[in-house]
Formats: structure tokens, C-alpha cells, sequence
């Protein structure tokens, strides 16, 4: 049998790795990609202590996380469509409109 | 909410309140609309106010004639000021012998002198707003006179300073106008302090302020005197001699001789500078119990009287040859109270009310027909100009000298007689009340040949007699300078004794009364005639006089350097103080400091977080991943540091 702390640790490792790339990516594909990649990071932990507690609580929270992962990546794509026909660019440093 | 106290059944006297506020109306009227009202709706909105008041206080004074003095005292209470604690203070207005008396004279002077402003300020273009002014005071007045409590009398004190405020600064282009204004505000205020500390004393040792409460618990122990009960009276003299321009806070008055002039008759000549004596009066019950205060009452008084009179004996702007003589007869009035003869002071401040008003009406007048002159010296000649005012000039200067059968011999008479028969000082006050009788007729008489007789000494300006608006007061005023003294001190002293105690000295024989009216008389006339030799046409004794005694004419024509003694004294050392001390140390270091600190600190912060805020996604981001990774820390740090036996008790582990 696995042990526990492999699971969280390989759950950690996703969500630093998520982070990482959320930090030093400057395309808008690849930062949603990396927030994908945290949002799984925590559900392996989430599923990881379901199991150690045998509650499905856990489970049932990675179920909404997935949907909302899931809408989120239809109406984030469909930003990222719009934004790169409307500046040509999906480098998150030039879509600075908003900045003073 | 009215209840009318009233000791029996169906009497008609009219309710109380509304006779301070129909002025406060009038005030309302003619200061928010005036400058948009015509003019005679302006007139006629500030003649119909102190109108309406005096004829509901001469419906008050029949109605008492009529039915007897039985109706009085009556108060009106309408609800409570303050109640907090033990401290109760009620709007109560008290109607007795005492208030209906300065009713009197207030409203009835004062309609009066608002008559008389009509045509003296009539090409004005503050109209309106000297109207407003005068009605606020006639409101301020009113209430200071019929006030039941010493805070709500206070009020009106505090009210009438701030009439004769605006009133003495009207012209307030005139820098000389606004900084009298302000001198006497000042130093009003001074006298204010005193009597506010009065005030406290009284609430502290009585626990209360209602003047009726504090005469009955000191009935209740007769054997109380002196010791707080002369502190307090020593503050309230204070007060009294701000507002009444006593030595030593009399340098405000003549200053105060910028403001338009019927206002120096009405507010400091007729009513408000009375207030002091008023005051006195009204807490007479105070000053019986400590003799001490009441000399030091009477020793203001005569010291006043004196002082003043010698000034006013070198002056050579008319008004302020009013102004002097004014201060010196309210030291007579101090004199009266000082010797415990209330009525007889309120007797002078009554005829006085009446002579002064006229010879300040008459004053202006002269001025108003030499077009703004008021210099003695360049006046002359003018009694067949201005005949009117010549005849009731002369009737004021005849009364204030104290010639018999005028109204100024017989209160100034029952004042020296009191203070002859007052004790061992008191043929003292006697002996200096009677040289300043002398002094007064002098400097009275010299006013009267300077101006009016002689020939013109200044042809270019072409004197007129004044219009109908400002003789018919005139013709008023001096007829009750005539006659307003006949009513007599003895009937006088009776019909006021319900409210300031029967202190008439009964004399061993009254042959002694003849006797000091007839010396009184005589001074009189002594004065009469020094003035007729010095000042007559084409006599030099009075430039030969001045050169001779170069040394005291100086000194008195400088005032005795009084204002320049204050100056270097107390206004120069104390505005050194405040810029050096108040303005630099305490506003620019202390408060300028803390002030920057604070305000700096903001703005430093401010730009150090602003950087924060950069507008870089992922510099955000990254701050929310620090922001976690600390809590992180926070959160497990116990764990870690627990298993190295360090027992971390954060986070509510």
C-alpha cells in the first residue's frame, strides 16, 4: 500500500508546478493551463484525504471543482479568443489597458 | 406652555415674552430680507417692533398703577433651559418694580432713538442693517432685563456686547470704527470672566441661579455675610464694571464714540452701560450681606466719577466729552449702590437715561448739521441755526449740572445725601461726589458756549436745523429732562422698595437734605461760572489757563495716558506672548508639527503601497502566493517547532 503522504506530496508538487508556471509564463494559454494544473493539485489532496477518512465529502468537492474547472475553461477560452483578435498579442504583460 | 403666576385673579398684564421678542422679530425681518425690503418697510418694521414692546410694557405700568403694586412680582415661566443633575435653569421672566422700571426706560428711550435714527441715518446704505442691529439690541436688552436666573440674564449681557459690537464697528470700513468695536468687545470680555466666575460661585455655593431661590435661602440664614458671599459680589462687580465702563475697564466708552450716534445714546449712554448698575441692583440681596464689597462698590464708584469728570473737562470731540461725563455718572450710580441707596441709582440711571440720550441726541444733531464735524473747537454760534436743539441742549446741560427743579438735581441729590449719611466714608463720597457735580456743570457748560454760543468758528459749513424724525425725540427727551426728576427720590425709593429693599436712611433732621441740595446747587452754579469766564466770546482765560498749567493739561488731555499705560502693560506684552508662545511654539511646533506628522506619515505611506498596486497580473499573483506561503508558516510552524520542543501558542493552538 501507498502511503498517504506520497499522494499529498505528489499533490504539492502539481499545485507548486501550477504556481510556478502561473508566475513565469507570459502566455495566456499557458497561465490557464497552470491554474488547470493547481485546480487537479488540489483535488488529489482532496481525494486523497476522502479516502483516508472514508468520507466521500472530498470527492464530492473535486466533482464541483471539475465543473467549475470546466465552465471556467469555456468562458476563459472564449476570453482568450476575443482578447487576441481584439490586441493581436496573448502575452499577459502587454494587456495592460486597465493600468494607470 | 405659559403659566402666569399672578398673586390674584383676573389682572390684564400682557405675557412678558413677547416683549423681548418683537424686537427679535424685527431683527429677523430686517436682517434676512432688509436689504431687499424698501426702505420704508424697513422703517416701519423697526419702529413698529420697539413700538409694539413699549406699549405693552406701558400697558404692564398702568395696569400696576391702576391695581396696586400687589400684582407684582409676576413671573412667566416658559419650560425648562437646562436640567442636569441638580442643575435646573428655567426661560423665567419676572416682572416687579425693579424690570418694569428698566422696561421703561429701555424701550421707551430706545423707540425714541430709533425715531430720531430715521432721519439721522437716512442716506445710509446700511439702513437696513443698523435697523436689524438696533431691534437684536432692544432684544438682547429686553431679555437681560426681565431675566429671572443669573444665566439667562447673562444671555442678554452677552447679547447687548455683541449689539454694541457690530453697532460701534457699523461704519467698518473706518478702521478706527472696527478696532473700537473691537477693544470694547475685548474688554467686555474681561468683565465677563469676572462675572462668569460670579456665576459659578453662586451656582456652587446656592445650587441655583434663579435670583428669587438665592434672595430666600440667604433670608433663611441671616447670620451670613461676608467671606464667599464678598467674592462672589467682588466678580459680579467685575462683570459690572465691564459692562458699565468702571475704572479700571472704562477704556472701552469713549472709543465706542465711533459708532453712529444715536447708537452712543441709546446703547452707551441710555441703556446697556446701565446694565452694571441693573445688576447690582438686582443681586442687592447679595452685596446687603458684605460690606466690604459694597464699599469697594463705592470707592469704584466715586474713584470713576472723579477720574472720568477731569477728563471730560479738556476734551474737544463733543462725543467724547458725552463719553467721559457718561462713565462719571455711572460712577455716580456705582456711588448710589456702593452706600446701598438702590433706588436712588436707579433714579439716576433713569433721569440720566433720559439727559444723556438727549445730550447725545442733541449731539448729533450738531453733527448731522455740520455735516459730520465734531470737533468742539470749530462748532460756535449755532443757537440761532438750530434752535430746537440749542433749547433741549440746554434743558440736558441744565439737568445733568443739577440744577433745580431739572431732573438730574433731584437723583444726584438723593445720591449724595445717601452717601453723606453713609457711615464714616461717607462724607468722603460726599466730598468727591459734590467735586464732580462741580466738574460736570464746568465741562457741561464749556460744551454748551463752545457749541452753541460765541460766533461761528467755522463759517464755511452751513449749519441747518435737523428734520422733524430727529426734534420731535428731541422735544420728548427734554421735557422728561425737565420734569422726569419731579416723581421724587422718596417716592422713588417707595415704589421700588418691593424690589430692592427700603433702604432710605431716614435723616435726624431734614433741614440737612435743604442744606446739601442748596451746596449742591451752589457747586452747580460755581461751575456754570467758571465755564462763563473761560469760555464766554472772546475770552483767551482758557488758552492762558492751559498754557500755564501745561503739565496737568497734558495729562489730562492725554487722557492721564491710561490707553497708552494698557498698551504697554497688558495688550503688547500679551500679543508678545500669544505670537511668540501661542502662535509659534504651540500652533507651528506642536500642533503645525503633529499635523505634518500625521499627514506626512500618510502621504509616505501612500507612496510605498501605491507601488503595491502595480497593475501587473502576476505580480499579484505572486504577492497572493507570498501571502499563502506565510500562512502556511504561520499555520504549521507549531507543528514543526513543537517536534524541537518549542511551544509555539499562536493561532489558537
Amino acid at each position: 500500500m501507498i502511503p498517504i503522504s506520497w499522494y499529498l506530496l505528489l499533490s504539492a508538487t502539481l499545485f507548486c508546478l501550477g504556481m510556478v508556471g502561473f508566475l513565469i509564463k507570459r502566455n495566456v494559454i499557458t497561465v490557464f493551463m497552470s491554474i488547470e494544473l493547481m485546480l487537479n493539485g488540489v483535488n488529489l489532496s482532496f481525494v486523497t484525504f476522502a479516502h483516508m477518512w472514508h468520507k466521500v465529502n472530498g470527492q464530492i468537492f473535486v466533482f464541483f471543482v471539475m465543473v467549475v474547472a470546466a465552465a471556467e475553461a469555456a468562458v476563459g477560452l472564449a476570453i482568450i479568443i476575443a482578447i487576441f483578435r481584439a490586441r493581436g498579442t496573448l502575452a499577459v504583460d502587454r494587456i495592460d489597458l486597465m493600468k494607470l | 406652555m405659559i403659566t402666569v403666576a399672578l398673586h390674584h385673579g383676573f389682572i390684564f398684564l400682557p405675557k412678558l415674552w413677547l416683549i423681548p421678542l418683537l424686537p427679535f422679530a424685527g431683527f429677523l425681518i430686517n436682517g434676512i430680507l432688509g436689504a431687499r425690503l424698501p426702505k420704508w418697510v424697513v422703517t416701519a418694521v423697526g419702529l413698529i417692533a420697539p413700538a409694539w414692546s413699549f406699549g405693552l410694557v406701558a400697558i404692564a405700568a398702568v395696569t400696576v398703577i391702576t391695581q396696586g403694586p400687589r400684582v407684582l412680582p409676576m413671573a412667566e415661566d416658559l419650560g425648562s433651559w437646562i436640567s442636569a443633575g441638580s442643575l435646573h435653569v428655567d426661560f423665567r421672566f419676572v416682572l416687579d418694580q425693579l424690570s418694569l422700571t428698566m422696561l421703561l426706560i429701555v424701550t421707551g428711550v430706545g423707540f425714541l432713538i430709533h425715531v430720531y435714527s430715521v432721519g439721522y441715518m437716512h442716506s445710509e446704505k446700511g439702513y437696513w442693517r443698523y435697523f436689524a442691529y438696533l431691534n437684536l439690541f432692544l432684544f438682547f436688552m429686553t431679555l437681560l432685563v426681565l431675566a429671572g436666573n443669573v444665566l439667562l440674564m447673562f444671555v442678554g449681557w452677552e447679547g447687548v456686547g455683541l449689539a454694541s459690537y457690530l453697532l460701534i464697528g457699523f461704519w467698518y470700513q473706518k478702521t478706527t470704527a472696527a478696532d473700537a468695536g473691537r477693544k470694547a468687545f475685548v474688554v467686555n470680555r474681561i468683565g465677563d470672566f469676572g462675572f462668569l466666575i460670579g456665576i459659578f460661585l453662586l451656582l456652587g455655593n446656592f445650587g441655583s441661579l434663579d435670583f428669587a431661590d438665592i434672595a430666600a435661602k440667604l433670608a433663611m440664614n441671616p447670620g451670613w455675610a461676608g467671606g464667599i458671599l464678598t467674592t462672589i459680589c467682588i466678580c459680579l462687580l467685575i462683570g459690572a464694571a465691564g459692562k458699565s465702563a468702571q475704572l479700571p475697564l472704562y477704556v472701552w466708552l469713549p472709543d465706542a464714540m465711533e459708532g453712529p450716534t444715536p447708537v452712543s445714546a441709546l446703547i452707551h449712554a441710555a441703556t446697556m452701560v446701565t446694565a452694571g448698575v441693573y445688576m447690582i441692583a438686582r443681586t442687592h440681596f447679595l452685596f446687603d450681606r458684605s460690606p466690604a464689597a459694597m464699599t469697594v462698590v463705592a470707592i469704584v464708584g466715586a474713584a470713576t466719577a472723579i477720574f472720568a469728570a477731569t477728563i471730560g473737562l479738556v476734551q474737544t470731540d463733543i462725543k467724547r466729552v458725552l463719553a467721559y461725563s457718561t462713565i462719571s455718572q455711572l460712577g455716580y450710580m456705582f456711588l448710589g449702590c456702593g452706600v446701598a441707596a438702590y433706588s436712588a441709582a436707579i433714579f439716576h440711571l433713569m433721569t440720566h437715561a433720559f439727559f444723556k440720550a438727549l445730550l447725545f441726541l442733541a449731539a448729533g444733531s450738531v453733527i448731522h448739521g455740520l455735516g459730520g464735524e465734531q470737533d468742539l473747537r470749530r462748532m460756535g454760534g449755532l443757537w440761532k441755526k438750530m434752535p430746537v436743539t440749542f433749547w433741549t441742549m440746554t434743558a440736558a446741560v441744565l439737568a445733568i449740572a443739577g440744577f433745580f427743579p431739572f431732573a438730574g438735581f433731584f437723583s444726584k441729590d438723593a445720591i449724595l445725601y445717601a452717601a453723606f449719611l453713609s457711615g464714616t466714608n461717607g462724607k468722603i463720597f460726599w466730598a468727591v461726589g459734590l467735586f464732580t457735580a462741580l466738574l460736570t456743570s464746568f465741562y457741561m457748560f464749556r460744551l454748551w458756549y463752545l457749541a452753541f454760543l460765541g460766533k461761528p468758528r467755522s463759517p464755511e459749513v452751513h449749519a441747518h436745523e435737523s428734520g422733524w424724525s430727529m426734534l420731535v425725540p428731541l422735544v420728548i427727551l427734554g421735557i422728561l429732562s425737565v420734569c422726569g426728576g419731579w416723581i421724587g427720590a422718596g417716592r422713588m425709593g417707595a415704589w421700588l422698595a418691593p424690589s430692592v429693599g427700603a433702604h432710605t436712611v431716614e435723616a435726624a433732621n431734614n433741614n440737612l437734605e435743604i442744606y446739601l441740595s442748596v451746596i449742591a446747587v451752589a457747586v452747580a452754579a460755581l461751575g456754570w461760572l467758571i465755564a462763563h469766564l473761560l469760555y464766554r466770546e472772546g475770552s483767551k482765560r482758557a488758552e492762558q489757563l492751559a498754557s500755564t498749567f501745561s503739565a496737568p493739561y497734558r495729562l489730562l488731555l492725554h487722557k492721564y495716558w491710561v490707553d497708552e499705560l494698557y498698551s504697554k502693560a497688558i495688550v503688547k506684552p500679551l500679543l508678545a506672548i500669544s505670537r511668540f508662545v501661542l502662535e509659534w511654539i504651540v500652533e507651528y511646533a506642536i500642533l503645525g508639527g503633529l499635523a505634518w506628522l500625521l499627514s506626512g506619515s500618510a502621504v509616505f505611506g501612500g507612496a510605498v503601497l501605491q507601488r503595491w498596486q502595480s497593475g501587473n497580473l502576476r505580480s499579484y499573483a505572486a504577492w497572493l502566493a507570498a501571502g499563502a506561503a506565510v500562512l502556511l508558516v504561520f499555520a504549521l510552524a507549531p507543528y514543526f517547532l513543537g517536534a524541537y520542543g518549542i511551544n509555539v501558542k499562536w493561532a489558537g493552538w
